[in-house]
């Protein structure tokens, strides 16, 4: 702890305290912003970035081949998963009506050609709320479904 | 150098104590999803911090098993939010052509047959 004296030792410290900012704004982001899609924006910082400058470091710090390409199976493993994870909760959360359409600049699945996520929704919920909403029914043009959720 | 560690752990506890709250306040499902998930990558990533200053190596195995299993959670939670939705619609009318409950992953479905 007490032997950052060379320059590998300065970067590898420059990439952890990046990274551990990364990792508070995260947190901050996921606190802070309105509803699922933003959260998911703030939350994938560390995720991706955060986690591989703080790979970076420990691959600096450390010593000996198994731990390098352990950390590396790290970064790796993450870069592959994080999309496919967002992928599948941004889609459940625009079909559930967790996303603030108010917020969208663009909405894309919404144009008649391309509704079929909305479609699928209405389906799903025969409504315009999510499923497990509570019994008390907000009225169907709240715009804001996570806040009567 | 003890201003630098303890700026560290400040900055991984801050952000995972925010995640926690979003976890506890999280007005839907896939709000806590996302918190958990970032809970886990700060968790994953205070591993790190902590081999890196320590020059441990004996907690990089651990850091595979969480970036696992973070994975592997929030697919299997948004993979359940997806089966509630098609549960419902089979609740609201008739048959809307989904495949009888217990072989779900078979047979055309509504709702992912659609997405692609």
């Amino acid at each position: 702890m007490n032997d950052i004296d060379s320059v590998p030792d300065w970067i590898a410290a420059g990439c952890l305290l990046i990274g551990a900012f990364l990792c508070l704004t995260a947190g901050l982001g996921v606190l802070r912003f309105p509803d699922v899609l933003s959260r998911m924006h703030a939350g994938t910082k560390p995720q991706v970035m955060g986690l591989l400058l703080i790979m970076v470091g420990g691959m600096i710090r450390l010593t000996g081949w198994s731990a390098t390409w352990m950390l590396l199976l790290v970064g790796v493993f993450q870069l592959v998963t994080a999309p496919v994870n967002a992928h599948m909760v941004s889609r459940i959360a625009y079909r559930r009506r967790h996303v603030r359409r108010d917020l969208l600049i663009v909405d894309e699945l919404a144009d008649a050609d391309r509704g079929a996520e909305i479609r699928a929704g209405e389906e799903g919920m025969g409504g315009d709320q999510p499923a497990d909403a509570p019994a008390g029914r907000p009225s169907p043009d709240d715009p804001d479904p996570t806040r009567s959720a | 150098m003890t201003v630098f560690v303890f700026l560290l752990y400040a900055m991984l506890g801050t952000g995972s104590l925010l995640a926690v709250g979003r976890l506890a306040l999280g007005p839907s499902l896939l709000d806590r999803v996302v918190a958990t998930d970032t809970l886990l990558v700060i968790i994953t990533a205070g591993l790190g911090v902590y081999a890196a200053l320590e020059r441990d190596p004996h907690v990089v195995p651990l850091l595979v098993v969480v970036s696992l299993l973070s994975f592997v959670g929030s697919v299997a939670v948004a993979r359940y939010v997806g089966g509630m939705l098609m549960r419902s619609s089979e609740d609201g009318r008739g048959d809307p052509g989904l495949a009888p409950p217990g072989r779900g992953t078979t047979g055309p479905r509504s709702g992912e047959g659609r997405s692609t």
